[in-house]
């Protein structure tokens, strides 16, 4: 299993945007690769853990400072 | 899985209807997997993500919620740009407003279609949770033929809640699904698929009032139609759109808008716009942000910074400072007298 670091600008996209890109970017990646998503919609704190969670990928952590979100998964 | 099992994949959009019909033929053994598509116009989390006060509002994307109640995929399609012939050009015209529905239902069905029947997919057939006679255009008898046909979908195109009014389609001749196990709702009653979702166990779904789209609201539309008129042709770029959504709209002239922030959140959202417009925003007293889109003209600026003082805290003041911020940076300061209400002319609100 790869275990590659990848990264994501998602912000100043509003909802659904950010999934759309984590969806698209996570169909080109291995299992074990990790994706670093940077987004400012509050709506991605809820959205993107719902995506991954329909599809079987892990929410790793979420964090939130100064209006920045960033949502660690992990390819599953 | 085996071959031998069938798949289905749902449009879905994030209402209850779409929700049933999913679950309904999930619960026939069949595997179904969601398509939303995301066209600009989605009443989604976008004014709650911008406006403070409605940040206390649930964000959720109900599509993806929906699916998670379901227990199936969800796949989010962007299609902002091929939508765009949908909204400018509609073979079937609009509805109430500018809301294309039946030209959409038709392109939503063909983009699923598309994508069902690609090799790494290879789905059988399409529901939607459409109900005979529940809208006055797009979900009437006779107009239902004319989404599975002009589509492309033809008979593979099941609608469960309705289907025993209407003709049997593939999946239910082949008895890939139960006819007898689905549904007769028509019209505008709702009241049998409140019945539907309490027996399958859904205590909390999404009921959009009017559409699933900023389009069927008439405010919203006339935006839509100046911003056409005063651009002299029918395009628009997803943040034209986007920004239709947000703030007061005010055309003092026909060569030029005022957007004016509503509230913090709407300040913080536009800001993000001010490399690409001219904004202005009061420098002695509390105020909001605008963004000024057009070509101003001689004098346009100090009525601009007027109207803009306007809606300040400052608004009874005799003056107010104003900071007029080009696109490149520079910026140049106005004191103005802010406008008197009465000489906010109610034509000029958008
Ligand atoms: S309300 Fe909007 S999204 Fe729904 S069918 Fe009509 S145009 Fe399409």
């Amino acid at each position: 299993m790869s275990e590659n670091h990848f990264e994501l600008d998602a912000r100043r996209m509003l909802c659904p945007m950010p999934v759309i890109k984590t969806q698209d970017r996570i169909k080109n990646l291995d299992p074990g690769d990790r994706l670093k998503v940077t987004c400012t919609d509050p709506g991605a704190l809820i959205d993107i853990p719902s995506w991954c969670r329909i599809h079987g990928h892990a929410v790793l952590s979420t964090n939130t400072k100064d209006r920045i979100i960033t949502i660690m998964i992990m390819v599953r | 899985m085996s071959r031998q099992q069938r798949k289905a994949v749902a449009l879905i959009s994030g209402g209850l209807d779409s929700m049933l019909a999913a679950r309904v033929i999930k619960d026939q053994g069949i595997h179904v997997e969601g398509i939303n598509f995301f066209t600009g116009f989605c009443v989604e989390g976008h004014t709650h993500a911008i406006r403070q006060k409605d940040r206390n509002k649930k964000k959720r994307n109900n599509a993806l919620w929906v699916a998670e109640q379901v227990g199936i995929k969800l796949h989010i399609i962007d299609v902002i740009e091929e939508y765009k012939d949908i909204v400018l050009n509609p073979a079937h015209g609009y509805g109430k407003n500018l809301n294309p529905c039946l030209d959409c239902k038709i392109f939503m069905v063909n983009k699923a279609q598309a994508w069902a029947w690609m090799e790494e997919n290879q789905f059988d057939f399409i529901i939607t949770g459409e109900v005979v006679g529940q809208r006055p255009k797009s979900q009437r008898k006779e107009t239902l033929p004319i989404i599975a046909r002009e589509s492309g979908a033809e008979d593979r195109l099941l609608r469960p809640l309705c289907a025993k009014n209407l003709t049997p389609t593939l999946p239910e001749r082949e008895g890939w699904v139960n006819r007898d196990a689905l549904f007769d709702f028509h019209g505008r009653n709702r009241k049998p698929q409140m019945a539907l979702a309490e027996e399958l166990g859904f205590s909390e779904y999404a009921q959009p009032a009017g559409g699933c789209c900023f389009l069927t609201d008439k405010t919203y539309s006339s935006k839509l139609a100046d911003l056409w008129q005063s651009r002299g042709e029918r395009n628009y770029e997803l943040d034209d759109i986007m920004l239709l959504k947000v703030g007061r709209h005010i055309r003092p002239k026909p060569h030029y808008k005022l957007i004016i922030s509503r509230e913090d959140g709407e300040n913080h959202y536009l800001s993000g716009y001010r490399n690409e417009f001219i904004s202005l925003e009061s420098k002695s007293c509390k105020g909001p942000l605008a963004l000024l889109d057009g070509v101003p003209r001689d004098g346009d600026m100090e009525q601009a910074a007027s109207i803009v003082a306007r809606y300040g805290q400052g608004r009874d003041a005799q003056e107010v400072l104003v900071e007029i911020r080009m696109k490149d940076g520079s910026a140049q300061e106005l004191k103005v007298k802010p406008l008197p209400p009465d000489e906010v002319v109610s034509s000029w609100h958008v």
